[in-house]
């Protein structure tokens, strides 16, 4: 395995894997659990790690905006946000998206007020997932530092030309140290490769517009090729983790399959209760029952085909939602993997685990209890709820 | 070690329980395991109960759910003990390693435990004499070191002096007392 293996948090990892890029631009707000990542970013500025011109702003809204501008200028921009930050940046979202600028922003998952708290849930980037941003969601700091690196060449590619939030767990991940694996400067640095915009805004020799308005003559055909952009982008997704895999050793795709051979009862799962959900499935197994993890990576572009092809055996499967949708019908996650069943002749009987809102703890004995639901759905052959919250007091 | 050790750092805001949780990992890591170090995140300020964790395997740790059934309880202030419930869930087997005047017996009856170990160690003393200040947050290290039977003491102390020099870079006269307040915890921890 290449390089040093070190102890870090999710949020040194995330800072780490920025100094490493070491963009053009980075703009910043703090909020928690994601300030230590500008801090820490900022300290590399001060200390002359990176050549970044590093922007202090006002607001979320503020640093989106300026990395929509210097990325329209042929900048490579980053930034870093969580929760209520990228709530507020929602607007400009949608911006960078539609502007087809590739930034890459590291995002740690908290739960959105009201009430207010500070810990993690998938609540923020849920709310964020139809803007048109790429969305790799990461089970530890590991994944975090590896994708953060992966998601520079997956946005810069001519085909995508999307950005990228990249996220882990607040606190569970943000703040938890734990061993994780380097490339050196050098490596990282071959690995994303110079940025070469094609089109930029301060490209005196080919000057264009960019952000001019664009009504029912041309609308449609440009959020078309967006669309199509996207649709694109999982293709090299799935070709950057392979090479990266063939690089460092750690390979990536769109979701990971554990312990899926054969596999009857399926948890399906993003971020670090995947993790967690791992320690049961060993258990599990060596206690002869059928059980396996499909941890969902890439929740945008939504790997529908794929998803539906890993599934196909699986005789029950529980979705696990770490936020609600408010549709009365379960979670997001939920919704878009029970879509992609729909055509399958044979599907699992599938049921949906809203967990952990607030950062709330899933332990060991919650996930089996799961696993229980889902072999006592096989015995009955019946579905007995449909969506369930797990460990609230009702 | 193919099991799982999980550890438990009680402490109040100041006293340096999350970084010890750190320089712990991290001397763990030092000798090759995998680790995890983590506090528990609340409104907490200077004063207040406060706790950190720690992990260590020979194998990868992929669970990330809060540790419920430490092995080993470490509590850098005594006063926390009827406050805060510094047994809960103590692995029948498991020990608990105060900071105090009293003998293990004498805290073993405090804490009305009966099967698992408990050990001593006046780490305030210890640090106020090596450090000049009420930190027990080192020598309770030394003390976990010996007790936990896991890692070296000349290989943490080696590391820990590593993490330090980086850490007080601007305040070096902090280091060696450190490190004794370490060795003297490790040599001065008793157990029933």
């Amino acid at each position: 395995m290449a390089g040093d293996k070190v102890a870090r948090t999710g949020n040194e990892a995330m800072a780490e894997a920025m100094r490493q890029i070491n963009p053009d631009v980075v703009a910043a707000y703090p909020i928690t659990p994601a300030t230590e990542v500008a801090q820490l970013f900022s300290q590399f500025v001060a200390d002359g790690k990176v050549d970044t011109e590093f922007v202090t702003v006002e607001s979320e809204h503020s640093a989106m905006s300026a990395c929509i501008g210097a990325s329209a200028g042929g900048a490579r921009a980053m930034t870093a946000t969580a929760s209520q930050g990228l709530a507020l940046m929602n607007e400009m979202l949608h911006i960078a998206s539609g502007l087809r600028l590739p930034i890459v922003m590291p995002e740690v998952n908290r739960a959105l007020s009201a009430p207010i708290n500070i810990h993690g849930d998938h609540s923020d980037t849920m709310a964020s997932k139809d803007t048109g941003w790429i969305q790799i969601n990461c089970e530890n700091s590991q994944e975090a530092y590896d994708s953060i690196i992966q998601a520079v060449k997956i946005c810069e590619h001519p085909d995508v030309l999307l950005p990228a939030m990249v996220s882990d767990d607040g606190f569970i991940i943000s703040h938890c140290m734990e061993v994780i694996h380097m490339l050196s400067d050098d490596e990282a640095k071959k690995f994303i490769g110079e940025y070469k915009p094609e089109r930029f805004l301060l490209d005196v020799d080919r000057p264009y517009t960019l952000g001019a308005l664009d009504l029912q003559d041309y609308y449609f055909e440009h959020k078309r090729q967006e669309i199509e952009a996207m649709n694109k982008a999982s293709k090299v997704i799935v070709e950057v983790g392979k090479e990266f895999g063939k690089k460092f050793g750690r390979e990536y795709g769109l979701f990971e399959e554990y312990r899926m051979d054969g596999a009857e009862l399926v948890i399906l799962v993003m971020g670090s209760t995947a993790g967690t959900t791992k320690t049961v499935v060993r258990e599990l197994r060596k206690n002869g029952i059928k059980a396996g993890l499909l941890k969902l990576r890439i929740f945008r572009p939504f790997p529908f085909k794929e998803l539906s092809d890993a599934l196909r055996g699986a005789k029950a499967l529980a979705v696990m939602d770490r936020s609600d949708a408010f549709n009365s019908f379960g979670g997001p996650l939920f919704e878009d993997v029970r879509s992609s069943l729909y055509d399958l002749e044979k599907k699992p009987l599938i049921t949906n685990y809203i967990y952990g809102l607030g950062g709330r703890d899933i332990g060991l004995d919650a996930i089996k209890g799961v696993y229980d639901d889902l072999k006592k759905m096989t015995e009955t052959g019946k579905v007995e709820q449909v969506v369930n919250y797990l460990g609230v007091r009702e | 070690m193919a099991e799982l050790l999980e550890i438990r750092w009680h402490g109040r805001g100041g006293q340096g329980a999350k970084t010890v949780a750190l320089l712990f990992g991290e001397a763990a890591l030092a000798t090759g395991k995998y680790i995890q170090a983590f506090p528990e995140y609340g409104p907490e300020r200077m004063g207040a109960p406060v706790q950190s964790f720690n992990r260590l395997c020979d194998d990868e740790i992929t669970r990330h759910c809060q540790v419920t059934s430490p092995k080993i309880v470490v509590v850098l202030d005594e006063t926390l003990i009827g406050q805060v419930d510094v047994t809960e869930g103590l692995q029948e087997d498991g020990s608990i390693i105060v900071n105090t005047t009293l003998s293990p017996g004498e805290m073993k009856d405090k804490l009305g435990l009966k099967s698992q170990k408990v050990y001593t160690v006046n780490a305030s003393k210890i640090a106020t004499e090596c450090i000049k200040l009420d930190k027990p947050n080192t020598p309770m290290m030394g003390a976990l070191v010996k007790v936990s039977d896991f890692l070296k003491l000349d290989g943490v102390i080696r590391d820990t002096e590593h993490k330090l020099k980086k850490k007080f870079a601007h305040k070096p006269e902090v280091i060696g007392g450190n490190l004794d307040s370490i060795k003297r915890a490790y040599e001065e921890v008793r157990g029933e």
